[in-house]
């Protein structure tokens, strides 16, 4: 082994790397955009649709009622309802947006509140339709305040103080700070993405650096040099690699800047809300749920090992491919390969144990998630750390041994 | 100095079984001399080149480049060496001056010396105007100096050239041509395949004629001729090959 060749192998491949657009998509464009486009982008765009979804006063219409004139007229002032004739095929209307629920006063209504009988209001709605939901939802909301004033009503009316049917009331307090609440909602996520930048980031040099040079006829040219094959190997692995340690810094770098630029405008929107509240504060309180600086370098120190695996291995199945198309058919399914253990890493109710501490990035994904969440099983670590650098190592011997096959770089 | 002894090499294809694409082939180049292989297309050309420049291990036989085993010495007989193929492409996204100075530092050049060399050669083969020119902006002729100049780079002692006029024009061609020449004149020991019979009348000293993987024939060509009564190298080679037999 020869570091000077190498390097100088190295110092080229990245040149010429760096002139390619689709290694420039995948190892630096796409990861950097990943994030502000999935959280300030979609997150927006779903905050705006929710948001708006929220402001909507819900048409309803009331079915029956006639002899409940009461409930039905404290219907219609309802601020937050639009009471509407129901139209003959009221289920129909639902189903076509027309009607966002329909409340079904049953006959007698008022009758049986007063001789204290418990009739059975049914609400409609098209259940999975936000719109829907949230109209069924508000009516929902009436029909839970008449319930809590008829309480009240009696309760007076039997000279009964109103403590009687509510004899305490209870609320619910955070004690997590916003770093473990930031563990527990990213800790799925953040490793997915990371496991995943990873691999796309090296598929694309992998495929440039093996099967395209094949394709364009340098690789040929390339191994008439005097250079040991060994020394060719690693020089473009290193550059393999380097597109995905890129991916996965560039992907850090723009959480970090999202999380930092991006945060008043996150927490203005729903997700934001959504994410402030799990941290028990308040939107207005200003606060982000954030993520352990220690548990990320947990992560990057974890997913290294990864990285030389993925790259190993997508330059040693491109490698094997007459050309890019080629490569590209043989990796493309490896994705998949690759999301399947992060996705059961992410799934809640799986805990690590030593069998799944062997099982290749299911190990990491479920590992990360933890760190993040700031526990650390130290054996774990070390089992994990350990088994991950041997499936990298015996990756790398693979490429070299490939790279040494005729019938590999020479196949027609 | 090219020796070869019962040179020999197999493929195993999974549907036609082993393939003895060289077979027992024996020959000898000598310095400052151009020695021809003349075959048809399949006929071990290429295998034969490749396993003279180390591309391919041989499975049987032996072969010495410049004093070194091809076995045994891969990669120093790679670094006595000049390879010229139509298969041996330029890196598209480097610069002319890019990719001969990448070849000048794997083959081991100091960069103060690969600046002298690159100098001089770009001067030689009048390349000066596209030097700094990303080579998938080249034409063909760009495209066989910039090849020319990354084989000249560590000047080899030893040149191979495996049909390197293939789909060329008559301009670029006749260039390539007089390089090998030049390359004879310097002293260089060269090997040059082809399946064009003039351009084995106008180059080789001596030609050895390779059909299914054997050497059929070998000598000047003017021995050949006289050998088979012909005068038309074609007919020549014709006889050769059809006394052999169909591959």
């Amino acid at each position: 082994m020869n570091w000077s060749n190498i390097v100088t192998v190295y110092r080229k491949e990245l040149k010429d790397s760096l002139r390619d657009r689709r290694t420039l998509l995948s190892t630096i464009i796409i990861p950097t955009l990943v994030i502000p486009l999935l959280t300030l982008g979609l997150g927006k765009v779903m905050a705006t649709i929710v948001t708006r979804a929220q402001e909507e006063i819900p048409t309803i219409a009331i079915l029956g009622g006639a002899d409940s004139p009461g409930v039905a007229a404290a219907l219609r002032r309802a601020p937050k309802l639009r009471i509407v004739p129901a139209p003959a095929d009221w289920r129909r209307a639902i189903s076509d947006k027309q009607l966002r629920a329909a409340v079904e006063l049953p006959a007698g209504f008022e009758a049986g509140l007063r001789a204290g009988a418990a009739p059975a209001v049914h609400v409609y709605h098209y259940s999975g339709e936000l719109k829907s939901d949230l109209g069924a939802r508000a009516v929902e909301r009436f029909l839970t305040d008449l319930r809590e004033q008829t309480v009240a009503q009696r309760l007076a009316e039997r000279g009964l103080a109103p403590t009687l049917a509510r004899p305490f009331e209870f609320a619910r307090e955070n004690v997590a700070p916003p770093e473990k609440v930031g563990g527990n909602l990213f800790g799925g996520i953040v490793p997915y993405l990371i496991i995943i930048l990873c691999f796309s980031g090296a598929m694309y040099p992998a495929m440039d650096l093996t099967a395209g040079e094949k394709e364009r006829g340098t690789m040929e040219t390339l191994l008439c040099s005097p250079v040991a094959r060994v020394d060719l190997v690693l020089g473009k692995f290193l550059m393999v690699l380097t597109g995905s340690l890129a991916a996965m810094a560039c992907l850090l770098l723009s959480m970090g800047l999202t999380a930092a630029v991006g945060g008043t405008l996150l927490l203005s929107g729903g997700a934001g809300k959504a994410a402030a509240a799990a941290a028990g504060r308040t939107a207005a309180a200003g606060a982000m749920p954030m993520i352990d600086p220690l548990g990320l370098v947990g992560v990057l120190a974890m997913v290294l090992p990864v990285a030389v695996m993925f790259a190993a291995a997508a330059f040693t199945i491109s490698l094997f491919a007459k050309s890019y198309k080629e490569a590209q058919s043989y990796l493309a399914p490896m994705m998949i390969v690759v999301i399947m253990p992060a996705v059961v890493g992410m799934l809640p109710g799986i805990d690590l144990n030593v069998r799944l501490a062997l099982v290749p990035l299911l190990n990491v994904s479920l590992v990360c998630k933890e760190m993040l969440s700031g526990v650390w099983h130290w054996n774990y670590l070390a089992l994990i750390f350990g088994s991950s650098c041997l499936y990298a190592a015996g990756a790398l011997g693979l490429a070299v041994k490939m790279f040494q096959r005729e019938d590999v770089m020479f196949r027609t | 100095m090219i020796e070869v002894h019962q040179l020999t090499k197999i493929f195993q294809d999974r549907k036609r079984g082993a393939i003895r694409a060289v077979d027992g082939v024996s020959f000898r180049a000598a310095p400052g001399r151009i020695y021809g292989l003349l075959g048809a297309n399949g006929a071990g050309k290429t295998t034969t080149l490749r396993l003279l420049a180390t591309l391919l291990r041989p499975t049987a036989g032996t072969a010495t480049v410049a004093g070194f085993d091809v076995a045994r010495e891969p990669e120093k007989v790679r670094a006595h060496v000049g390879f010229l193929a139509a298969s041996t492409a330029l890196y598209g996204r480097l610069t002319a001056r890019e990719m001969i100075t990448y070849f000048g530092a794997l083959n081991g050049l100091a960069p103060a010396e690969i600046k002298a060399r690159l100098r001089r050669i770009a001067a030689e083969l009048d390349m000066d105007e596209f030097l700094d020119r990303r080579c998938d902006q080249f034409s063909t002729g760009m495209k066989q100096k910039t090849s020319i100049a990354r084989t000249l780079i560590h000047d080899p002692a030893v040149m191979i050239f495996d049909e390197p006029t293939l789909g060329l024009d008559v301009m670029t061609a006749r260039a390539i041509v007089r390089f090998v020449r030049e390359c004879r004149d310097r002293g260089k020991t060269v090997i040059y395949s082809t399946h064009v019979m003039s351009e084995v009348e106008k180059l080789c000293d001596t030609v050895g004629v390779i059909h299914g993987g054997r050497l059929c024939a070998e000598g000047t060509v003017a021995e050949l001729r006289a050998k088979h009564g012909e005068q038309d190298l074609e007919e020549v080679f014709v006889k050769i090959v059809g006394a052999e037999g169909s591959p």
